[in-house]
C-alpha cells in the first residue's frame, strides 16, 4: 500500500468506527481495518441503548460525556440510524429498590442530569403494560437509542471522504506504529490503535478482556406495548456482579414497533449459538415485570461477546515504554454509549485535543487487581 | 349443521362478508377479497408469497391475535380478520 497513514484503527465496531471517525476529523489520515462487516461483533448483536450510568464517577463522566457527544451529533446522522431519545426507566420492584432509585436520582441531579423519580402510580401510568405492584422507578430523561451499524457505516465514510480508507482484513498482530495481517503483509503508521472488543487480546494478550456472551430476542411488532427503554433495578446487581450466568430484565421498543428483549451474561462460553435455555430465562425474567410479554410473537433471538474487564471499566490509552498499540476496549455493555466519549480520549491521547475526562481511571497501566500481565 | 359438510364458509376480512370453501386457509380468503395482508416497516403492502409458514409475509390480525400466519390457518365460520387493507 503505497498511501501513507497518520493512525491504523483495529477493529470495525463502534469503538473503532468512532475513534477513525474522531481521528479523521482531526485531520488525520486513518485507515480502518477489521474483519468484515462494518458494525459486525458485539456492535451488531448489542441493543443500542446510549445510557448514563452512575456505578462508579469514572463510569459516570465517560458515559455523561459520551451521551452529550451522541446528542450534538443526532442531527447529522441518517434516519436509519434512528435515532430516539425514549429515556430510560429503571424499575424498582420493591421498597428498597425504590430507595436506591432515590440515590440514584440525587446522584444525577447533582451532575446535572435530568432524573425523575416516579412512585407505584406514575410508573403504571407511564407503562401501562407493567405489572401492578411494582414501587416505581426512576426515569433517565435525555438515554436514547440509536441503531450502531449504520453509525458505523456513516463513519467510515467520513473517515473515507477525508482521505482515510477501510480495509477488510484479519490482524495477525500489531505494534505502537505497524500492524502485521493475517496474510504476512505490514502496514506502518504514525500510530495504531486497537480497538478490537474482545478479541483485543489476541494481538495484546496481557489485555485483562474476557468475553461475555448475551443474548437477545426481537418480537414482531407492537406499537406501543412499550415506550421507555425499561430496565429493571436489579439489573445493576447482574451486570456488576462476576457470576457466571445472571440474567435481567431490558425491554427496548424499536422505532419499528418491535420489542427488543434482553439481557443474559455469560462468561467461559465460547460458542455462540442461541442457548435455548436462556433464551427461556429472559423471557421469564421479563413475564415478572411485564406479564403480557408472553404473549407476543418473538421473530429472532441471537447472541453477540462483551469485551468485559474486572473492573468493569473500558482500557482506553497506551502504555509508556511498552511497543503495542494504543487500546480502546473492555466496554462490556457499554460500548455504544461510551464509544464516542472514548473516540474523544483517544484523540486527545494522540493529538492532544481537547476533552473534559480524565484519562487516569480508563488508562491501561491501571491495577487491574492481578488480572494485567505487567 | 350437526353431520352435515358446510358447502361455504363466512368470515370477516376488514368487516366485510367473505365467503370461502370449507378447507381454505385464510390466506386465500385475503387473496379472493383481493386484499393484501401486512404492510413491511417501510410501510408497502406485503400478501402471501410461499405458502407455508415459511415467508412470514401473510401475517394477519385474526379474531384479535396480531400477527397470525394466515396461510397456516384454515378459514372458519365468523372468523373475523383484519390486514394491513382495514380502514
Amino acid at each position: 500500500m503505497s498511501t501513507k497513514f497518520d493512525a491504523i484503527v483495529i477493529g470495525l465496531g463502534i469503538v473503532g468506527c468512532s475513534c477513525a471517525w474522531a481521528l479523521s476529523r482531526r485531520g488525520l489520515r486513518v485507515l480502518a481495518v477489521g474483519d468484515a462487516p462494518i458494525g459486525g461483533g458485539a456492535t451488531a448483536a448489542g441493543m443500542g441503548h446510549v445510557a448514563i450510568m452512575d456505578d462508579s464517577e469514572a463510569q459516570f463522566r465517560l458515559t455523561a460525556r459520551s451521551a452529550e457527544l451522541w446528542m450534538a451529533l443526532r442531527d447529522e446522522l441518517p434516519p436509519e440510524a434512528a435515532v430516539d431519545y425514549c429515556g430510560t426507566l429503571w424499575i424498582a420492584a420493591d421498597e428498597e429498590e425504590l430507595n436506591a432509585a432515590r440515590s440514584k436520582h440525587a446522584f444525577y441531579q447533582s451532575r446535572g442530569v435530568r432524573t425523575e423519580v416516579l412512585d407505584e402510580k406514575s410508573i403504571a401510568d407511564a407503562e401501562p403494560n407493567l405489572r401492578s405492584g411494582l414501587a416505581g422507578g426512576l426515569r433517565i430523561v435525555d438515554d436514547s437509542i440509536v441503531y450502531p451499524p449504520v453509525v458505523c457505516e456513516w463513519m467510515l465514510a467520513e473517515v473515507t471522504r477525508r482521505g482515510g480508507a477501510v480495509r477488510f482484513a484479519h490482524v495477525a498482530n500489531a505494534t505502537r506504529t505497524r500492524m502485521t495481517l493475517a496474510g504476512g503483509e505490514t502496514i506502518d503508521a504514525g500510530v495504531v490503535v486497537l480497538a478490537g472488543g474482545d478479541a483485543s487480546a489476541k494481538v495484546c494478550p496481557w489485555l485483562p478482556v474476557r468475553p461475555r456472551k448475551g443474548h437477545l430476542v426481537i418480537t414482531d411488532r407492537y406499537p406501543g406495548f412499550c415506550r421507555h427503554e425499561l430496565v429493571e433495578l436489579g439489573y445493576l446487581k447482574n451486570a456488576h456482579s462476576h457470576a457466571t450466568e445472571s440474567v435481567a430484565f431490558n425491554l427496548q421498543p424499536r422505532p419499528t414497533g418491535q420489542m427488543l428483549l434482553g439481557s443474559s451474561r455469560q462468561y467461559g462460553v465460547e460458542h455462540a449459538e442461541v442457548e435455548a435455555r436462556m433464551v427461556a430465562w429472559v423471557i421469564e425474567r421479563a413475564k415478572m415485570y411485564m406479564p403480557l410479554i408472553g404473549s407476543l410473537r418473538v421473530v429472532r433471538a441471537w447472541t453477540g461477546f462483551r469485551a468485559a474487564t474486572p473492573d468493569s471499566l473500558p482500557i482506553i490509552g497506551g502504555r509508556d515504554g511498552v511497543d503495542e498499540p494504543v487500546v480502546a476496549t473492555g466496554h462490556e455493555g457499554l460500548g455504544l454509549t461510551a464509544s464516542l466519549g472514548t473516540a474523544e480520549l483517544i484523540s486527545a491521547i494522540l493529538t492532544g485535543a481537547p476533552t473534559t475526562l480524565d484519562a487516569g481511571a480508563y488508562a491501561a497501566s491501571r491495577d487491574f487487581g492481578g488480572h494485567g500481565g505487567h | 349443521m350437526g353431520t352435515e359438510t358446510r358447502e361455504v364458509i363466512e368470515l370477516f376480512i376488514d368487516g366485510r362478508s367473505v365467503r370461502v370453501a370449507p378447507g381454505a386457509s385464510v390466506a386465500a380468503a385475503v387473496l379472493n377479497a383481493g386484499k393484501a395482508c401486512r404492510a413491511s416497516v417501510g410501510g408497502e403492502r406485503r400478501a402471501a408469497v410461499c405458502g407455508m409458514g415459511i415467508c412470514f409475509e401473510c401475517r394477519v390480525e385474526i379474531d384479535g391475535v396480531l400477527h397470525e400466519r394466515s396461510c397456516m390457518i384454515e378459514a372458519s365460520e365468523g372468523m373475523r380478520v383484519r390486514t394491513v387493507d382495514a380502514g
